[in-house]
């Protein structure tokens, strides 16, 4: 399969802290991809370098083949990578079909109409479809995980990367939110999962990597990630 | 076509009442107050669709109003070649300023709007050709046919001149350029990962304040027949943009002016009764009131009787 | 231009002095913008009434210095009272009150500077002391005594608050909420109540600044949009959160003003802070010492 997203020996202080360091990992189109690591192993870190929130400082990121380090997050998304927020911004101001609408314009160049009937039917999917005049800001938790992911769909992305879209939610909902990933997937979308609900990850993911102080530990499939003994000890401390 | 008929129905009021026998009073103060309603709106364009506060309206101003002045000193321009300069140069100034600070929290992109105002008055003040530190007296030319005198002419140049700066508010606004800044101005990072380029946008919204505060200066020397550093680079004029958006409302382009028509009357009241510094102090305590109680100005106290409004 | 290497000698001690003065007022702001990111655009103005606040009690006969830290426990509550109000009605409400919290602060400046015109008048006013008025020979160069008071008493605000804050309990806390508040959350801290005694320190450091303000020269009510820039140029140029760059960053702002006074006249000087400002803006915003 090709290779859509390659992060070779990324690194990135903050001072003299630091937050990743020489990491290197590829991900293949179509593929279901899970990341997790305990609070403050450098998840999103990783995430906020792919996507282009923060620069990283050494090493290099390449999506489908051209290197992507020095663009601005924006482009980043017009090329194709795509990401939900692990504490969701929503557009507050505006509804959540408007919400909808700004990744239709700024990157999909969609019109007005074309928009919303786009946006419509991500809202559809996303079991969202009745909220669709209503204010972002009215949104239970879980609506606005779902907002997350649907004006991260609205982008048309290649990649997306779904940042903890079920922290805190409780099982039925996780459940609506994996199969929504799913069906993403099924559509041809490759997606990184960072998760903390293991039964999720395990669920979902055909390849893990597991993250911890900045740097990869193990790597592999669901099952043997879970026993493997460095990545028990990374979540249960030292 | 809603917006433009009234819009041009108030253009030929404007010219009537100039050529009618209005007290000469009338035009005095309504110039004022129509320079506020230009000023609030193009602070809006950057202040509140974007969110990013300019405290530094007077060096926009300023600069608009010393083109001019250089421009009619050497070379004897017309008024509509000051403010195409005027314009030309506080729209230059807009994205200069930007360039250098938009990139940062919003902070920092005030204060350093402050620091302008004071680099530019200071400019000015040691510049001789402009007068200086003392000023600059100006002789008016003759006012075109067909008004009576300057002033009256004066008015219409920004009655009309308010008309195009609320018509390209409105029409940014309306825009998906307008959707975008309100996404920097909701979550900066949530539009930049929604392909949102949010620097270019920022500055853009920047380079258009400037462009329409420096076109709002440029017929300031000549209302005046004087310019001078102090009472052009005055840090009243930022609480009278500033305080006439967030008062008016920050999220239409009629709240700027419901606010600047409000604060200029205030003001024309006030400063005549009591004093001038009793009008900035309850401008000030206005401001503090709105932002605090509210923060949505005016319009949105009477949102419920607004359906336009979002 | 005048230039000779006397006068630059001389220019240089006096930015040296000036520049500490410059420090001690600028280093409430680095605790209230600086460490707690409140954009405390009022900064000056509360300085400026401290001034006159000194101006009042010293008119009673104290010594301008005395009267200043008296006045302390009454601005460190006056800054609790603000930051507890900021808080509730900004802080709290998220990234959409950005926009409000900064026009609140500027509306609070034009308040206390008008309200000071309404009460004092826009003229200037002095404070007497013993040591204002004369100066110290030093061979040939002359050096005023305020300006050693000044230096002086900023000498130790900067060293007490930058011991304060890393050797005390409290203080160290308050570098901590600045860079990791759920984690001193975590402790069992209650970061509104740290960040509320960080801002009343901040105030209360201010009226002392402003003591020294009326003491080193005249005060007007204006005086508030000058030193807007001086505070955040030595902020900015410091880098947010570092106190030692306070005072680095001070002494860098006062001899640059010394020379540039000393060479361009009094017409230049005020924009020198506003210049430096942009440029670390431009250039590294960060500054020389941030995090």
């Amino acid at each position: 399969m090709a290779s859509l997203l390659e992060v070779k020996n990324l690194s990135k202080h903050f001072g003299g802290f630091t937050a990743l360091n020489g990491v290197s990992l590829e991900i293949t189109q179509g593929e279901r991809f899970g990341l997790i690591g305990p609070n403050g192993s450098g998840k999103t870190t990783l995430i906020n370098c792919i996507s282009g929130a923060l620069r990283n400082e050494s090493g290099q990121i390449v999506f489908q083949g051209k290197e992507i380090d020095g663009l601005p997050a924006y482009q980043r998304t017009r090329l194709g990578i795509a990401r939900s927020f692990q504490i969701p911004r929503p557009f507050h101001s505006m509804s959540v079909l408007e919400n909808l609408l700004v990744p239709s314009a700024y990157v999909v160049h969609l019109g007005e109409s074309e928009g919303e009937a786009e946006a419509m039917k991500i809202l559809h999917t996303m079991g969202l479809a009745d909220k669709a005049g209503a204010l972002a800001s009215q949104l239970s938790q879980v609506e606005l995980r779902k907002l997350e992911l649907a004006r991260a769909m609205a982008a048309r992305p290649r990649l997306l990367i779904s940042d903890e879209a079920m922290a805190g939610l409780a099982g039925a909902e996780v459940d609506e939110v994996l199969k929504i990933l799913f069906d993403l997937n099924a559509q041809g979308i490759t997606i990184v999962m960072i998760e903390h609900i293991m039964q999720a990850v395990m669920r979902f993911s055909q390849r893990v990597v597991c993250l911890d102080a900045g740097a990869i530990i193990c790597e592999g499939a669901p099952a043997a990630i879970v026993a493997n003994p460095d990545v028990q000890r990374a979540y249960l401390g030292a | 076509m809603k917006f433009w008929i009234p819009a041009l129905v108030l253009a030929a009021l404007a010219l009537g009442l100039a050529l009618s026998p209005v007290n000469e009073y009338f035009f005095y103060i309504s110039y004022r107050v129509l320079t506020f309603v230009v000023l609030a709106t193009a602070w809006n364009i950057l202040g509140g669709y974007a969110g990013y506060v300019n405290f530094g309206t007077p060096a926009f101003f300023g600069i608009g109003a010393y083109s001019a002045t250089v421009l009619f000193k050497s070379l004897g321009a017309p008024l509509a070649v000051q403010i195409a300069a005027a314009a030309a140069m506080g729209g230059l100034l807009g994205f200069g300023v930007g360039l250098l600070t938009l990139r940062l929290r919003g902070i920092f992109f005030a204060i350093a709007t402050v620091a302008v105002v004071f680099i530019m008055e200071t400019l000015m003040i040691n510049w001789r050709y402009v007068g200086g530190a003392t000023g600059l007296q100006l002789l008016r030319p003759e006012a075109m046919a067909p008004f009576d005198n300057y002033i009256r002419m004066l008015f219409v140049v920004m009655a009309w001149m308010g008309i195009a700066a609320v018509a390209i508010a409105r029409h940014i606004q309306d825009s998906w350029i307008g959707r975008g800044l309100r996404a920097v101005r909701d979550s900066e990072e949530a539009a930049e990962a929604s392909g949102v380029p949010t620097l270019k946008l920022k500055l853009f919204a920047c380079t258009v304040m400037g462009a329409l505060m420096g076109a709002a200066g440029a017929p300031m020397p000549m209302y005046l027949s004087f310019i001078e550093p102090a009472s052009t680079f005055n840090l009243d004029y930022t609480v009278g943009a500033l305080g006439s958006a967030i008062i008016g409302g920050m999220s239409h382009w009629l709240g700027p002016i419901v606010g600047a028509l409000l604060l200029g009357s205030l003001q024309q009241i006030v400063t005549v009764t009591i004093s001038s510094e009793v009008n900035v102090l309850i401008v000030g305590v206005l401001l503090v009131l709105f932002v605090v109680l509210a923060p949505q100005g005016i319009l949105g106290l009477f949102r419920r009787w607004l359906p336009f409004l979002k | 231009m005048i230039f000779s290497f006397d006068l630059l000698f001389e220019a240089v001690l006096f930015g040296i002095l000036l520049g500490c003065f410059y420090a001690a007022v600028s280093i409430g702001l680095s605790v209230s913008f600086g460490l707690l990111d409140v954009p405390h655009v009022a900064h000056p103005a509360l300085m400026v009434f401290g001034s006159y606040c000194t101006y009042i009690v010293a008119g009673w006969g104290l010594d301008p210095i005395l009267a200043g830290v008296i006045l302390m426990p009454a601005f460190f509550v006056l800054g609790i009272l603000i930051y507890r109000f900021y808080y509730e009605t900004f802080e709290r409400r998220g990234t959409e009150a950005a926009v409000r919290g900064l026009a609140f602060f500027f509306g609070l400046a034009f308040i206390i500077e008008v309200g000071l015109i309404l009460a004092f008048g826009v003229d200037q006013r002095t404070v007497q002391a013993p040591y204002i008025g004369s100066s110290l020979a030093l061979g040939e160069y002359r050096i005023p005594y305020r300006m050693l008071v000044a230096f002086g008493v900023a000498l130790v605000l900067t060293f007490a608050l930058t011991l304060y804050l890393s050797r005390t309990f409290t203080g160290r806390a308050i570098k901590a909420v600045a860079q990791d508040e759920p984690a001193l959350r975590l402790m069992g801290a209650n970061p509104v109540r740290i960040k509320q005694w960080a801002f009343g320190i901040a105030t209360g450091v201010s009226v002392l600044a402003g003591a020294m303000l009326i003491i080193i020269g005249p005060v007007e009510p204006a005086l508030d949009r000058l030193y807007i820039g001086r505070t955040f140029c030595v902020v900015v140029l410091a880098g947010l959160g570092s106190m030692t760059g306070t005072l680095a960053a001070g002494l860098i702002l006062g001899v640059a003003e010394s020379i540039v006074l000393m060479m361009f006249g009094a017409s230049w000087a005020p924009a020198v802070a506003f210049g430096l400002l942009l440029l670390v803006l431009g250039i590294r915003p960060q500054g020389l010492f941030g995090r």
